[in-house]
């Protein structure tokens, strides 16, 4: 096959395009550990509202200062629905469904994951920015999809004095 | 006159009486999204009408319009008769029966569940049968394709596969691997489920197959379109294509990529590995190369064309283009707006970028530009140059099939830049309204719906002049000679070269290997792995 010169060019050019792409991929995957949420742990969903984790979601502030919320997201509130973090922190969310899937997305952050009933979602992430983010359901669950949503509210650990540790992401 | 007329003619009329109904629930989405209070606006109307929208777009305007091109294609490139005519009217109407099933289910309120239909959001089985229905009547139009063209091969043994038609087998292909995940997630798992012979369902291994399908879904949309782009759109724009072994090789690149890729939409699942997700990622980001070889082909193809109209210049080949054609503007206004598709869809496939857009209004910016625009506005653009021709009759309208496309194209760049960046503010997708309780981040969705609210008031404008060209050229278009169906040629003939494109049973294992390496162990590892499943739920 003869293929014309410029488009050879083209071709070698489109492959360096990709290739930058799956090495920045790869890139922060190894360095940074950038990954998506892919917590592996089952649930029933008959048992979500009497477990003794998810039956009592709350947040959890432990001794170092990082926190544990432990989130239920059902037809159509997340409990709690108003989540208190400290800033600085590591925060690992911990969310299952009791019934269809949802969605939790922490509106202008990368934190977001998809809520499916018989998993559990968790995920871990450092909120940089103190203040009060708005929390939406982003998948279709029902007719009260629309006002399925929760506030968060990132404010100074009292004994806090480090400064802020990356991005929220 | 061709034969298989009747037939791709009552494909035909299928998709676009379902493009017609959905176009009307589209603007008044768009209108709801921007809390104007309509009248007649519910929460429960919003998402019926979605549900509607999203099936009669997305699965049956295309899938319909894909069989009766696919019934051209392969009679007039072959040069003889589709086999099987019996078996095509066949399948025809038992697509048809399951369309009619799901948009009973849907309208008649029971079938609320988008038309992702993630388990457990609980349809009436009717939808599930219908959309079974419509897979089997497409593989029966797949059957008939490839033995009409297991036939001419029988008689011309030596001959190079008519273009068309090789990119029209790849499409098959593509379409009966990616439907083997959506049967078994529908046949397996929801009917019984919807039945009430299982109790419970695991929505992870329903995401799972269903995504196996989706994605390659979006190739079995935009292999037609690119074989229009190959093999219609040089002719009409007075030229030839420029490389017909380029042309073959993204064919076959496609029925190789298109499928080992679909956990790219499942990124922020629990209960799929980080590995898994990561090995789709890389697979996905090579697919962009057959689409950037197709943008350098075509565009040459219009260069070519340009200058045999006496251009000379580095650019004024662009003004010789038949610009006022709209079977010309549709095409090459769809590829403007693939190509900003294409950036889009990059950050989508993104491992570390699509937490910021997953499920927001972003994505209903990007999906509209491709299947919405790049497929659905090349289709149209098609069918001002097929329907005069297949009906014997001159464009009627022909006024509101010129500016028909400009105002898709200038509606779509509203539509589409005001979703993507509402929804980098973080707007879902798929919600009837934005209050929030009054939320302060909320109210700043509220100019970017007001612009895609225009941009769907032009889109509707512009859909309705279509639908008027194509019903007024049937029922009233003046009756008269059209020219014959003809396929572009190429700037050269193939002669031998690079024959091992054509051979498409090497490809098919080579496409089955990649999909069993993608699959097979993620499969068998979550089916090996305790699991609890969930319940129906009732939720219209
Ligand atoms: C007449 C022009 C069109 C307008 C104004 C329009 C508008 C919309 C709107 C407002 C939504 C709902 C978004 C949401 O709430 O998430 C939507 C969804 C959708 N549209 Fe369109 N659309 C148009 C044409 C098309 C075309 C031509 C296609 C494909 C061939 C298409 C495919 C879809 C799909 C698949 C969905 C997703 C449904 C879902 O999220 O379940 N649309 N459209
Ligand atoms: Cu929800
Ligand atoms: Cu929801």
């Amino acid at each position: 096959m003869n293929v014309d010169f410029y488009e050879k060019i083209w071709m070698w050019a489109a492959a360096g395009i990709i290739i930058v792409f799956l090495v920045s991929i790869g890139a922060t995957f190894v360095g940074q550990a950038i990954q998506p949420p892919s917590h592996v742990e089952m649930i029933d969903p008959d048992n979500v509202r009497t477990d003794a984790e998810f039956g009592q979601p709350g947040v959890t502030i432990h001794e170092d200062g990082s926190a544990t919320v432990v989130v239920q997201a059902f037809m159509f509130a997340f409990l709690p629905n108003e989540i208190r973090v400290p800033r600085g922190r590591p925060v690992t969310f911990r969310l299952t469904s009791p019934d269809v899937i949802h969605g939790f997305q922490i509106v202008q952050t990368n934190g977001n994951t998809m809520v499916v009933p018989g998993y559990v979602s968790q995920f871990t992430t450092t909120f940089s920015r103190a203040g009060e983010y708005l929390v939406v359901c982003n998948e279709y669950c029902g007719l009260g999809h629309h006002v399925m949503s929760a506030k968060l509210i990132v404010e100074e650990f009292p004994t806090s004095t480090e400064a802020g540790m990356g991005g929220g992401r | 006159m061709i034969e298989s007329r009747k037939l791709a003619l009552a494909n035909f009329w299928v998709a676009i009486s379902a493009f017609a109904i959905a176009a009307g629930m589209a603007v008044m989405q768009a209108l709801s999204r921007a809390n104007l209070d309509l009248p007649w606006r519910t929460a429960k109307m919003y998402y019926l009408s979605v549900t509607a929208h999203g099936v009669l777009m997305a699965l049956i305007f295309t899938t319909f319009f894909i069989m009766g091109f696919g019934y051209v294609v392969a009679e007039r490139a072959l040069g003889r008769p589709i086999a099987q005519r019996k078996l095509a009217w066949g399948s025809f109407y038992v697509a048809l029966l399951g369309t009619v099933l799901v948009a009973w289910a849907i309208l008649w309120n029971k079938a609320t569940v988008l038309y992702t239909f993630y388990p457990p959001l609980k349809a009436h089985p009717a939808f599930y049968i219908g959309a079974a229905l419509l897979v089997i009547g497409s593989w029966g139009w797949c059957w008939v394709m490839v033995r009409s063209y297991i036939l001419w091969k029988q008689a011309n043994p030596e001959a190079r596969t008519p273009l068309p038609v090789h990119g029209y087998l790849a499409t098959i292909i593509v379409w009966i691997l990616a439907t083997v995940g959506v049967a078994a997630e529908v046949v397996l798992l929801l009917i019984p489920w919807s039945l009430g012979i299982t109790e419970r369902i695991d929505p992870i291994l329903a995401r799972i197959l269903f995504w196996w399908f989706g994605h390659p879904l979006v190739y079995f949309w935009l292999l037609p379109a690119y074989v229009i782009w190959y093999t219609v759109t040089p002719r009409v724009a007075g030229g030839k294509l420029f490389s017909d072994p380029l042309a073959r090789l993204v064919f076959v690149l496609f029925i190789v990529l298109s499928t080992p890729v679909g956990f790219h939409h499942q990124f922020l699942d629990p209960g799929v590995r980080a590995g898994w997700k990561l090995f789709h990622a890389f697979n996905t980001q090579w697919i962009l190369f057959p689409s950037l070889l197709t943008a350098f082909t075509v565009i040459a193809s219009f260069e070519i064309a340009g200058r045999l109209k006496g251009a000379r210049g580095y650019l004024d080949w662009l003004e010789e283009l038949p610009w006022g054609d709209p079977a010309f503007s549709s095409v090459a206004l769809a590829m403007i707006i693939f190509a900003v598709g294409g950036f889009g869809g990059a950050i989508n496939a993104s491992y570390g970028m699509n937490a910021m857009i997953h499920n927001t209004a972003w994505v209903q910016g990007h999906f509209h530009l491709t299947v919405g625009t790049a497929t659905a506005l090349t289709f149209m653009g098609a069918a001002y140059w097929l329907m005069p021709k297949l009906l014997d009759r001159e464009l009627e309208l022909s006024l509101l099939a010129r500016i028909q496309p400009y105002l898709w194209f200038g509606g779509m760049l509203l539509f589409s830049v005001a979703n993507h960046l509402t929804g980098l503010k973080g707007m879902p997708r798929r919600i009837y309204q934005f209050d929030y309780g009054g939320s302060e981040v909320a109210d700043q969705w509220m100019g970017g719906t007001g612009i895609s609210a225009l941009g769907g008031v032009f889109l509707f404008v512009s859909a309705l002049c279509f639908v008027a060209v194509m019903f007024g050229t049937g029922l009233a278009g003046k009756r008269a000679p059209q020219a014959d169906i003809e396929f572009a040629e190429p700037l050269e003939e193939p002669g031998s070269k690079a024959r091992i494109l054509d051979r498409m049973g090497l490809w098919v294992v080579v496409a089955v290997a990649l999909v069993a390496a993608a699959y097979a162990y993620p499969i068998i590892q979550h089916l090996a792995t305790e699991r609890f499943g969930a319940r129906g739920v009732p939720v219209f």
